[in-house]
């Protein structure tokens, strides 16, 4: 019996993998109140608790649950934890930073059993949970006072040592991939990698997926059309900035509908030793603030980089639903995965 | 782990130690431990001007940043900290990577948690023993950094090729086989000593270090070797002319033996070619350790420059070398004295005056490209050397046979270039001829004001290899695209560069790219032209460049659409309804002291002078720098130095001897607004309509409280208020002279001259500018202020022109042109683009309400050049076409002119 790990990487050299959709969006559906936030424990916490969304995975894991059949049911080969601000770092607006560990070990709980209830349905599609980790509501290499631009809210120590604690709550849930995501601040994305090769070390896991490791995918923002990160790297910096660890995927998600985030994906596709991942928001928000470009429509886009095999993992982000999942998985089954250098290595050699 | 075949560090940019890098200059002036003035600075806490001197480094073109806080006085940490997060913000200095360099583990540490991209840590070693070297290296992989290894072990500092190479192995071995480093993050200092210190064991330091970099590079793959250069020649400290050559030496033999990186100061290095050979010998006598007295031998010579300095021990003795080494000499230097004289005796030597120039000239010339091509030379020295090589060729023209039928063509490639139609401006054209033709290049130069047909037909005629377009004036964006399309619908294929002040890759990208299947590119300055050329044209090349030129700018297009739909536009209608808010209940507009026309003859060209704003003038010789700081700094400071002394000794020569003349015309106007227009009156009958003024408004959608301007807002909107419009030229009579330095070939005279006379013409439109602020208007006539205010814009009211940001519309010219009657008054004509003749002239309004401020009028939609189009009585087309950069649509007429 193979272990996940090896299953995964049998099953990206094979297919495009599906990763699933927004997590925010389907939460909106079910219209939720202050008091679907609070468990029994919470139910005198002084800060108004409604909107943290992680928090879900304690008091309503129904829910959550629920969203995670939803995608697995749309096709999803990897689903993400509910964790986007499970950092204490990221509670803190909430003072809830004692339940950070908390928060992402029922998290990954909750994903590994419904996606074990899909494997077992059809083995042949194996399914995966990836630990979410976001990017914290605090930048380490940006000032946010003008007018002292030498000051930083929040240390690489700190960062470090709240990524750690998530890590070990992911882990300790079960979750098979660590996903640092939505990386607007690569000194940030440095800090959850260095916090994540410390928590390895201390568990004498090694860092290779190949020798064992856990996966580790990296996904980062481009905020605009300038090409660059908020911290201001263009793509292919931040693409040798991370480099150092053997990651399982480099990518982008996020900020850009897929149209948009096509020439940066293809920097990406180019030069990154890594298999190569996207999830784009549903198109361009709308004057309010909304995402409504249609599945079909963010599908005909993402057909594009398809064709040109820029991609080995696809998933959708803010505005995107169990619909866009489905109709990108039905339309990334027509197509190869990319190939990572070293795979097109061994063909030469073996022809 | 997955394979890396480069070093590849990262700032906000990447830096790949790809195979065409031949060196990669690490900037030092950021050391405390090397600059006394850095060290200052941040014992003083002066951070601002720290980071100036980071910022000088990175201009001045430093690729990595080595940063070192190593000070007794200072709390290394938290300068390193506190430095490197000030970087951070600084995208300019942030761009390239940093090194953090530093003796105490604990600052790297901090260092390390402060860099987004990929550094250097700077250095660690086998001194305190294995352990704690590999704990070093682990932390640092865990970073992500690359990491300098000093040849350093337990017993000390390597001093031996033998210890060089046993200490760099062994840490090799360590770092990849129980580290796990990846190999070509590895970058070894293996010690720059000093040499010729008249110790015995010093005699082999500079040959060791050599050998073992060899060593290093054949034997640990992957790995980089860096040092600190100037140690070398620690021994002749005070005598800069022998230290210059011995690094320059020493960086040139340490190059070729596989260094990949190192500390070089730029202001300390002589070019190796230049080092008199003799110098020379002596130096790479003691580098090599080829005799036993060489270390006598170079002290010897030593004296001999230190006390004249090397300029007069050195200067005449090249007039003893072989001929062909004479004339290169003079094109590098830029020495007219002697051409004549060597290119008379190389015809007699070679007896065809051809071979002369494809002999010892071509090859001189090829020197000086080369050397421009890596850096080593300035533009304004590469001119100079033009006007050396073509002092020769028109000595050797009375020489040359007659053409004969059929006979061989040069094998020279060829190069057109021309200014387009309605465009006069030719400085950069010029500047550009001047570099490609130092580069072995045929060029055809057609002039100014070249219609499409006559660059097709010239260009086929003579069978060229690429064809530059150049212009300085927005309308010429147009006329280029024209050229493109008609290039496409007569089948050429010739490569097209594209360059001039107001061209773009953006609008190369998105305009003229698409209309011609050739390949297209976009030149940002002269010395980029050479590779580009290069590329575009031959043949190994030229197919993978053309694809990949034409990827690249189908990615741009495709970007700059995202973009636009991103683009947030209010409409015409919502735009108007939030203009500047100007408090008008308690304002009296100031009647001019002088209403109607004034003209100015004969402009004092000593006033003028005080008047120039130098910084522009520099950065047409592309010398990047603020005046008068660009005269000290580091890296072009010698040359902007010599650059201005000439410009001094010219402008002296143009006052006394007046070689150009300089008049301007102004009128003061009553004028009653009505929307975004201006009607101006005859101030003898205010019953008369003198002219209607047109001005367009910002469309972009604004934060609170942010006005959408347009500068009819600076109008008073019921009452009567006063405008005034103006044309200064100091471009008349230049002709004579400047048909003086063409015949005589001397393009650095000429594109000098030119120059000269655009600063003055903007600095005669400064200077009136004044005089009617204080007397003929008299609405400031308490102001006082000093050039550098004035370049600051520190005064009240503005003076836009037509064509730039705030009114980009050209031709509004036309209407200036004909209230001022400007050909009769002063002598400026308008060409079918509206470019004015001649080119050194400047035209505008005045208004004069306080709260006038200078904008950029940004993109518009088409409901606003709809009517544009209307109050001017044009077509839309004719509006869409005179607007074209400013059209946040692409519009229907040009759709259609693309798919043809």
């Amino acid at each position: 019996m193979q272990n996940r790990t090896e299953l995964l990487l049998q099953a990206i050299k094979n297919r495009i993998l599906i990763l699933d959709g927004a997590m925010g969006t389907m939460i909106q559906r079910y219209k939720l109140e202050e008091s679907d936030f609070r468990t029994p424990e919470l139910a005198n916490h002084p800060k108004a608790l409604k909107g943290n969304n992680d928090l879900l995975s304690l008091s309503r894991p129904d829910i959550i649950k629920a969203i995670h059949a939803e995608y697995l049911e749309a096709g999803a080969d990897i689903i993400e934890t509910n964790t986007f601000s499970g950092t204490s770092i990221a509670q803190e607006d909430y003072q809830l930073s004692h339940l950070a560990y908390e928060i992402n070990l029922q998290s990954a709980k909750l994903a590994r059993e419904v996606a074990e209830e899909f494997t077992k349905k059809n083995p042949d599609k194996p399914r995966f949970v990836a630990g979410a980790m976001g990017p914290t509501n605090r930048t380490a290499s940006i000032s946010p006072d003008v007018n002292d631009p030498g000051y930083r809210a929040i240390t690489f120590d700190q960062l470090a040592e709240a990524y750690a604690e998530q890590v070990r709550g992911l882990l300790d849930g079960g979750a098979d991939i660590l996903l640092v995501e939505t990386i607007f601040d690569t000194l940030n994305a440095k800090a959850a990698l260095y916090a994540i090769q410390d928590v390895l070390e201390e568990r004498g896991i090694p860092l290779d997926p190949k020798e064992g490791g856990i996966p580790i995918m990296i996904s980062g923002t481009i905020t605009d059309a300038s090409g660059r990160t908020l911290s201001g790297q263009t793509t292919e910096a931040f693409l040798i900035s991370i480099s150092h660890v053997p990651l399982l995927s480099v990518g982008l998600n996020c900020a850009l509908g897929a149209k948009e985030l096509r020439p940066y994906l293809k920097v990406l596709s180019q030069k990154a030793p890594f298999y190569v991942s996207a999830y784009p928001n549903a198109g361009l928000p709308n004057e309010f603030g909304a995402y409504d470009q249609g599945a079909e429509e963010m599908a005909s886009q993402v057909g594009e980089f398809l064709q040109e095999g820029m991609l080995n993992i696809l998933g959708g982000c803010c505005g995107t639903t169990p619909d866009h999942i489905r109709a990108m998985a039905t339309l990334a089954a027509k197509y190869q995965p990319r190939k990572v250098e070293e795979e097109l290595e061994e063909e030469e050699n073996n022809a | 782990m997955p394979k890396q075949d480069y070093l590849k560090l990262s700032g906000l940019e990447p830096l790949v130690f790809s195979p065409n890098i031949n060196f990669v200059n690490v900037g030092e002036r950021t050391n405390v431990t090397g600059s006394k003035k850095f060290a200052r600075l941040i014992l003083n806490g002066e951070y601002d001007e720290a980071l100036e001197v980071a910022l000088d480094q990175v201009r001045g073109g430093a690729q990595i940043l080595d940063v070192c806080m190593d000070e007794g006085m200072l709390d290394g940490e938290a300068a390193m900290v506190k430095f490197l997060n000030l970087i951070a913000s600084e995208p300019e200095i942030s761009r390239i990577p940093i090194m953090i360099d530093s003796s105490k583990w604990s600052i790297i540490l901090a260092g390390l948690k402060c860099v987004q991209g990929k550094g250097i840590v700077n250095s660690i070693s086998l001194k305190n023993g294995e352990e704690e070297f590999i704990q070093q290296a682990k932390t640092i992989k865990k970073f992500g950094a690359a990491v300098v290894v000093m040849a350093f072990d337990e017993d000390g500092q390597a001093d031996t090729f033998e210890r060089r190479i046993e200490i760099c192995e062994r840490s090799y071995r360590i770092l990849v086989d129980r580290v796990k480093f990846n190999p070509q993050d590895i970058i070894f200092d293996p010690n720059i000593f000093p040499v010729a210190t008249g110790m015995e064991e010093h005699r082999k330091n500079a040959l060791d270090f050599f050998l073992a970099t060899k060593w290093i590079k054949e034997n640990l793959p992957g790995a980089k070797v860096s040092g600190g250069v100037s140690n070398v020649s620690f021994s002749f400290r005070g005598n800069n002319p022998v230290r210059e050559a011995m690094h320059a030496a020493f960086l040139y033999q340490a190059i070729h033996h596989g260094m990949d990186l190192g500390i070089v100061n730029p202001t300390m290095l002589e070019v190796y070619d230049d080092i008199p050979k003799d110098l020379l010998q002596r130096v790479e006598d003691v580098l090599f350790d080829r005799r036993s007295d060489a270390t006598e031998r170079l002290l010897d010579f030593a004296e001999t420059v230190k006390s004249s300095g090397k300029k007069e021990a050195v200067n005449e003795a090249w007039r003893s070398d072989p001929v062909g080494k004479r004339i290169e000499h003079a094109l590098v230097k830029g020495i007219l004295d002697y051409i004549v004289e060597d290119t008379e005796a190389a015809r007699q030597e070679l007896v065809n005056p051809l071979k002369v120039i494809e002999g010892p000239l071509m090859d001189g010339m090829n020197v000086v490209g080369d050397l421009f091509g890596e850096g080593k030379m300035f533009l304004p020295q590469v001119v100079k050397s033009a006007r050396v090589m073509k002092k020769a060729v028109a000595y050797l023209e009375p020489f040359m046979p007659l053409p004969e039928e059929g006979q061989e063509e040069s094998s020279l490639k060829k190069i057109l270039l021309a200014t387009v139609k309605g465009d006069v401006h030719d400085i950069g054209k010029n500047i550009v001829g001047v570099v490609l033709a130092c580069n072995s290049y045929q060029i055809i130069d057609l002039g100014v004001m070249v219609d499409a047909q006559k660059i097709i037909d010239e260009a086929v005629k003579n069978k060229v290899d690429i064809i530059g377009l150049s212009g300085l004036i927005t309308p010429s964006l147009d006329e280029m695209v024209n050229v493109a399309s008609e290039m496409e619908r007569q089948g050429l294929k010739i490569p097209l560069l594209i360059g001039g002040a107001t061209t773009s890759r953006i609008h190369t990208a998105v305009k003229i790219d698409p209309v011609y299947s050739g390949t297209v590119v976009h030149v940002t300055d002269a010395s980029k032209s050479v590779p580009i050329a290069g590329e575009a044209i031959s043949e190994e090349t030229k197919e993978a460049y053309h694809r990949q030129i034409k990827e690249t700018y189908r990615q741009l297009r495709e970007e700059h659409e995202a973009k636009q739909s991103v683009k947030q536009l209010i409409s015409y209608e919502e735009a108007k309804a939030n203009p500047v808010a100007i408090d008008w209940t308690d304002y009296e507009p100031v009647k001019p002291k002088v209403l109607g026309k004034t003209v100015l003859e004969d402009l004092d060209l000593s006033i003028l002078r005080k008047y120039i704003d130098w910084t522009p003038f520099f950065s047409t010789w592309m010398l990047s720098g603020r005046f008068p700081k660009i005269l000290e700094d580091p890296v072009v400071g010698s040359e902007a130095k010599k650059l201005y002394a000439d410009a001094q000794a010219m402008l002296d020569q143009i006052i006394a001897e007046k070689w150009l003349s300089a008049k301007a015309v102004f009128s003061l106007l009553p004028v009653k607004r009505v929307g975004d227009d201006a009607t101006a009156f005859d101030p003898e009958n205010e019953n008369l309509t003198l002219g209607q003024f047109h001005f367009l408004r910002q469309q972009g959608k604004k934060g609170r409280g942010v006005p959408n301007r347009s500068l009819a807002d600076y109008l008073y909107p019921e009452k009567q208020d006063y405008l005034g419009c103006f044309a200064v030229t100091a471009g008349l009579g230049m002709e004579s002279k400047l048909a003086e330095f063409q015949e005589a070939g001397d393009d650095y005279n000429d594109i000098l001259f030119k120059a000269l006379a655009d600063r003055l013409a903007e600095a005669a439109a400064e200077y009136v500018h004044e005089l009617v602020r204080k007397d003929y208007w008299g609405y400031a006539d308490e102001e006082h202020l000093d050039n550098d205010s004035l370049i600051r814009e520190e005064y009240l009211g503005i003076r836009p022109a037509p064509g730039y940001p705030a009114c980009p519309e050209h031709s509004e010219k036309e209407t200036i042109s004909r209230l001022l009657d400007l050909e009769r008054s002063i002598g400026i004509t308008l060409t079918s683009s509206y470019a004015m003749y001649p080119t050194s002239s400047v035209s505008g309004f005045y208004f004069a309400h306080p709260d006038s401020k200078y904008f950029g009028l940004g993109k518009i939609a088409e409901d606003q050049v709809k009517s544009y189009a209307e109050r001017k009585g044009i077509t839309q087309e004719q509006a869409e076409r005179l607007l074209s950069p400013n059209l946040a649509y692409t519009p229907s007429t040009l759709l259609v002119n693309q798919t043809v």
